[in-house]
């Protein structure tokens, strides 16, 4: 059986959403389009410059090089997930993003969710008692292009990130 | 760049894959990492996608003492993992270390980049430079191609519409051997100017029985080469690598692009020709050491 | 004090919403828009003879297909030449639509709007475009050649001819010591953003009104345009740019033909329409920068002191000249940088190549000025065997000479007249920093290990900050919250951050309750860009202005409240306080509510200022004649000329003999613009600088074939450096404040681009001993050069060979 559209059911930052969707639709223009998670930004579409990097079963994958139709069933992180609410109802911030936002690691932001998406995973799935060395954050930031900062900055908010995680 | 429309299919299994593709205008999908920009350029147009990521059973490492089968949905970041496999052939995570970044790794696969034969792909030429096979399963049945039948040019295979590669099995390394992978890309991450991966294989002795290169970049399709004849019999430690790099400029024959000249991509495959084999020679004599 | 700001590195309040996926960018405006496409050109020079638009009619989803046959009006007749000049003797730009010609690969010729941007896609694929294909034109010594036209009319293909002198410059040469000539090359590269532009319209039928939101460095004028080409009233107009995802010049350039083609499909279908340039799009239909040929020739005498200087630059300008010729004229004008030169003359001509526009790019015309300059000191220190640096140093423009008149003419039209700076400091710094005493032995160790090390520096002097103008207003409302705006633009510069610290620190109001608007028409009407770094130094000091009349009218009512002098008053945390009587105060957001009388009592606030409130004057009107009620001020600023900031900067490089890679170990910068008023958002300015600065010399270029087709117009091959390819920065501060403005600022936004080629050419030279005189330089043609018998080896490389021999 071939589809031209499809239902597809996926988990969105904890969340079981719903989407009806044509079947070339790129993951990225559903999170943003179908879903309005308009945090993914997109930068290229031919997979160079990370800034669409969303966080698919664990593993960041850039989403303009997935069908939408290929996470159903899937959990998908974006951006809009990375805090997570206290008890207040309030906001508690990523290390990550407290990081980018202490060491000026943004300037105009569109590059930001995929970074932050990228060194989430990285810091989340290592052992971060262990030392983080300059290759470690050179792998973990490689990948995404940003024409703003010149990087200096997103690296050190990736020690910065690290040294929270660790401490916390 | 948005995708022209397609017709998309996920069988749950390889049989109703193969049915799938038979159909005129089918491709597969697996990692999507290559096929993905093509459509979003809309430089291809598939009439059905079948995407082959639901299919059970070929997501497998396989490693034993006669090699590494490593299988159609296997992603470069699980290859570049697998300890087992590095231990059987030292190339695969040498080279899988070189594609891309991590979030590519993360969904691309090992063997799809091997069906797509791209000549600036790092395992194509170590499918090549380890003698590996491929197998491929149609409607008619499964067979096993070696790397010579199966890349016929670039991006260009011998397997026919409606078929599908399920495995590539890359031969265990021999004793006495070593290998190094290396590359130099415009940055890091890029396909590579020139990339070579070598192996080197001593003899009880500690002499050099042979010495042979594959490269990235260079040439339509990946191509061997057998250096052995500046190296053939020396003692390791005297081995003239350079010389074995200066016959390896002499075998290639690169393309000029935007990023290298021909003559800049022969210089490199001289200079990394030289390099890798110095390295592969102390790894070898390492092994042969323990032995 | 808890308020004065000025000069902190206060964390950005814009991140919050980055940082969490709440920025709106804009494509994340109007998700049930319509979505446009467009054909383009796929030939860089070509009659059109037909377009068939048959096929595509079928495409479900299609609404509307727009070519040029269905403009009318001041949308028939060709886009506008922005910036007029006198030199600019044969402009040229294209129409929203292609009118029967295209002249670069990427020229809009149709419009599709469909109800998604994949099904408008699949139009634009079934139109059929029929072309008449024309000899092409590409790079400036074609154009030069002129073998081709790129517009019929123009056979030289020369645009303008940009003339300025000094004094006379030929006696001058005759006269000088020593001489010498030398041609070199600049290649194109790009700005390109990491958002792409986009455009989203939506017509109010019953209010005959238009909204539209555009990716723009330039707002209030794009409304303009669009009024104007559309016929609209200028009052049912409005135009605002939201999140903006960078923009480093591409886009000020306006109104690009989307602005215009968006909004028009917009009224004429009733319906929501967007368009959301893709990444390809952006790099065959946005623009370009930097290709120019110098032809450089020096005199000098034996010390190295320059004596004439004498320059023509054949500046590649693209199809079209929307942009005037602002690029060659800071080209011609900013190259004499920190130096003192007795007699200067400068040509430009700008030729038409059949490519994309070339448009300002962060630095627009600098660093190619930087490059001729630096490389032409470079060139005398070999000639002369000197110390690079000491042949800059006996050129500089020394601290006491300042304000230091050029004899020139900017781009704004006024001297070039240096109004502050300290060159010499800037110099001895960067010496320091970048260890240039160390050079030989850092030069020796690399040889240890097989690698080539070589040393360049290059110096620049930025103006910054050009007029007309900007304006600001700030006004406090009665809950204490200070609503700020100012017209021009933001695209990551954290001008909400850096305003509201001027206002917190103007006014003495806690920071928390400021809040900024940038680039919404509907807040400030009047306003030129953000361009030529100009916004710390033109918004920041309006709005400074404003919030000074904020001060002195707050002052005044609570002095009349409070029974004293407003010049013993004083404001702080919010609090207008008699100066030394703690206690004797009144809440700022109290003056606020004061300072307009009331009818109606609508909240608690209101009440305190409602006509029973409070005994009045019976003789006395409620609002005082030539007062106004409400706490505001809206004032402007309007310089006499632009303000100079400057720096120096170092790079060493090391280079492999073997594979000719380049890789920079370390870039030194030194920086002075003036007043700082956020250090760390200045050095994330410098940072980005840099990175682009390193990508134009080492990495980026767009490649053009012969055809006039952009080989690498993707991401793929268009080689902006990752995070691997930036060298680690070192950087030092000194501060000239700036004698012409309130706040004592200078641009800082281009500065870090500037010198990069420069230095980084120079150090290369330095590291092979072979004369770089094309820039940017890959490992393969670096190859190409060092095994060439013919190219020129440097006298440095052979005393160097002589004294190793010796």
């Amino acid at each position: 059986m071939t589809d031209t559209e499809r239902t597809i059911t996926v988990t969105v930052n904890g969340v079981p959403r719903e989407a009806t969707v044509p079947v070339r639709r790129l993951l990225s223009d559903a999170l943003r389009h179908d879903l309005g998670l308009t945090g993914t930004h997109v930068g290229c579409e031919h997979g160079v410059c990370g800034a669409c990097t969303v966080i698919v079963d664990g593993d960041p994958v850039r989403s303009c090089l997935m069908l939408a139709v290929q996470v159903d069933g899937s959990e998908v992180r974006t951006v809009e997930g990375l805090a997570r609410e206290d008890h207040q109802g309030g906001q508690v911030l990523h290390p990550v993003q407290e990081a980018f936002r202490e060491c000026h690691a943004l300037q105009c932001g569109f590059c930001t969710p995929g970074f932050l998406m990228t060194i989430a995973a990285g810091l989340e799935e290592r052992d971060n008692s262990v030392e983080l060395t300059e290759e470690d954050v050179d792998d973990m930031v490689g990948g995404n292009l940003c024409r703003c900062t010149g990087y200096a900055n997103i690296k050190k908010a990736v020690h910065h990130a690290a040294a929270a995680m660790r401490d916390a | 760049m948005k995708p022209a429309p397609f017709r998309y299919a996920d069988p749950r299994a390889l049989d109703e894959a193969l049915a799938l593709l038979s159909e005129d205008g089918a491709k597969v999908l697996a990692g999507g990492q290559s096929l993905l920009p093509l459509l979003s350029m809309r430089l291809a147009a598939p009439a059905v996608l079948v995407d082959i990521n639901r299919v059970p059973g070929l997501d497998a490492i396989e490693v034993d003492d006669t090699g590494v089968r490593v299988g159609a949905l296997v992603r470069h970041s699980t290859l570049l993992a697998d300890e087992g496999a590095a231990r059987v052939q030292p190339l695969l995570a040498r080279a899988t270390a070189n594609v891309a970044h991590p979030a590519i790794r993360n969904r691309g696969t090992t063997v799809g980049s091997i069906a797509h034969a791209d000549p600036s792909g790092e395992m194509t030429s170590v499918l090549a430079l380890t003698d590996g096979t491929v197998t491929v399963a149609s409607a008619a049945g499964t067979e096993v191609l070696g790397w010579r039948d199966f890349f016929v040019g670039p991006l260009e295979t011998s397997i026919p519409g409606g078929a599908v590669v399920t495995s590539a099995f890359f031969p265990a390394l021999p004793q006495r051997s070593g290998t190094a992978f290396a590359e130099i890309a415009r940055r890091k991450g890029d396909y590579a100017v020139c990339g070579a991966g070598v192996v080197v294989t001593l003899d009880g002795d500690r002499r050099v029985e042979s010495a042979r290169a594959s490269y990235v970049s260079v040439g339509l399709t990946p191509e061997v080469h057998d250096l052995t004849d500046a190296v053939a019999g020396a003692p390791v430690e005297q081995a003239d690598w350079a010389a074995a790099g200066e016959l390896a400029r002499t075998l290639v024959d690169p393309d000029t692009d935007i990023h290298a000249s021909a003559d800049y991509r022969r210089l490199l495959v001289g200079v990394l020709t030289e390099r890798t084999l110095a390295s592969a020679a102390a790894e070898a004599v390492a092994g042969a050491t323990r032995e | 004090m808890t308020t004065k700001l000025f000069g902190e590195p206060v964390r950005r309040r814009e991140d919050q919403r980055l940082i969490t996926g709440k920025g709106r960018y804009l494509d994340d405006i109007g998700h049930t828009a319509l979505a446009a496409a467009f054909v383009r050109s796929p030939h860089a020079h070509a009659r059109i003879t037909d377009i068939d638009v048959d096929e595509a009619l079928d495409v479900e989803g299609l609404v509307a297909i727009y070519t040029y046959e269905d403009l009318t009006g001041p949308m028939a007749e060709p886009l506008p030449v922005l910036i007029p000049h006198p030199q600019l003797h044969a402009p040229r730009t294209g129409f929203p639509l292609a009118n029967g010609e295209v002249n670069h690969v990427g020229e809009p010729v149709v419009m599709v709007v469909a109800t998604d941007r994949y099904v408008a896609e699949d139009a634009c694929d079934r139109i059929v475009v029929s072309y008449e294909e024309l000899p092409v034109v590409v790079g400036v010594d074609a154009a030069r050649a002129a073998e081709h036209a790129v517009h019929e009319e123009i056979p030289d293909n020369v645009a303008a001819r940009h003339h300025q002198e000094t004094g006379d410059v030929e006696p001058a040469l005759a006269a000088a010591p020593r001489t010498l000539s030398f041609t070199q090359y600049i290649e194109r590269s790009a700005c390109m953003p990491m958002e792409g532009k986009g455009v989203h319209a939506k017509w109010d039928a019953d209010d005959s009104s238009l909204r539209v939101y555009t990716s723009t460095q330039a707002s209030t004028s794009v409304r303009a345009a669009i009024a104007a080409k559309l016929k609209l009233s200028l009052d049912k107009v409005e135009v605002i740019a939201p999140d903006v995802g960078g923009g480093f010049g591409v886009k000020i350039v306006h109104p690009w033909p989307e602005e215009l083609l968006v909004p028009l499909a917009a009224i004429n279908l009733g319906r929501e329409v967007k368009w959301a340039e893709d990444r390809r799009e952006h790099f065959i239909g946005s623009a370009h920068e930097r290709q120019q040929r110098q032809e450089i020739t020096v005199g000098y005498d034996d010390d190295g002191r320059i004596t004439a200087l004498d320059v023509h630059i054949w500046h590649d300008n693209g199809a079209y000249t929307p942009y005037g010729i602002i690029v060659p004229i800071v080209t011609a004008t900013q190259l004499v940088g920190p130096y003192a030169l007795p007699v200067y003359r400068v040509v430009v001509e700008s030729v038409f190549t059949n490519t994309v526009i070339v448009t300002p790019y962060r630095g627009a015309g600098r660093p190619q000025g930087c490059y001729a300059m630096e490389r032409t000191m470079d060139r005398i220190a070999d000639d002369l065997g000197l110390d690079r640096a000491v042949v800059r140093e006996r050129n500089l423009i020394q601290a006491d000479q300042f304000p230091y008149d050029h004899r020139l003419t900017f781009q704004d039209g006024r001297p070039v007249i240096y109004d502050s700076g300290d060159y010499p400091g800037l110099l001895d710094k960067l010496r320091t920093l970048v260890g240039w005493s160390e050079a030989e032995h850092l030069r020796a160790d690399a040889a240890e290990r097989g690698k080539l090390l070589g040393v360049g520096m290059a110096l620049y002097v930025e103006g910054t900050g050009p007029g007309p103008y900007e304006g600001g207003h700030v006004q406090v409302l009665g809950s204490g919250k200070v609503l700020v705006s100012t017209g021009l633009t933001s695209q990551g510069q954290g001008h909400e951050t850096a305003f509201a610290q001027i206002v917190a620190s103007e006014l003495g109001v806690p920071i928390e309750d400021v809040e900024v608007t940038t680039g919404d028409t509907r807040r400030f009407g009047y306003a030129v860009g953000t361009f030529a770094s100009r916004a710390a130094v033109m918004s920041g000091n309006a709005i400074a202005l404003a919030a000074r009349g904020v001060r002195e009218k707050a002052l005044r009512i609570a002095a009349d409240v409070l029974e004293a002098a407003p010049e013993d008053l004083e404001i702080d945390a919010g609090l207008v306080q008699v100066k030394g009587v703690p206690g004797t105060s009144i809440p700022l957001r109290t003056v606020a509510v004061l300072s307009n009388p009331l009818r109606y009592a609508f909240d608690e606030a209101a009440k305190q200022a409602t006509q029973f409130a409070k005994a009045g004057d019976d003789d006395k009107p409620p609002v005082a004649v030539g007062d106004a009620p409400g706490l505001e001020h809206r004032d402007y600023y309007s310089p006499i000329r632009s303000t100079f900031a400057s720096g120096a900067h170092a790079a060493i490089v090391e280079i492999d003999p073997a594979t000719w890679e380049i890789d920079v170990v370390k870039y030194a910068v030194v920086h002075d613009c003036g007043n700082v008023v956020n250090p760390m958002i200045v050095e994330g300015q410098v940072h980005g600088g840099v990175a682009q600065g390193v990508g134009g010399a080492l990495y980026e270029r767009m490649a053009y074939d012969a055809d006039g087709q952009l080989q690498n117009a993707s991401f793929m091959d268009f080689l902006m450096p990752y995070a691997s390819e930036v060298p680690n920065i070192d950087i030092d501060h000194q501060q000239t404040p700036s004698p012409l403005n309130p706040l004592g600022i200078k641009g800082a936004g281009e500065a870090g681009v500037i010198p990069g080629t420069a230095a980084i050419a120079s150090a290369i030279e330095d590291a092979v001993g072979r004369r770089i005189a094309s820039m940017p330089i890959s490992p393969t043609e670096l190859y190409d050069l060092v095994r060439d018998p013919s190219s020129e080896r440097t006298a440095t490389a052979a005393r160097r060979e002589a004294g190793a021999m010796a």
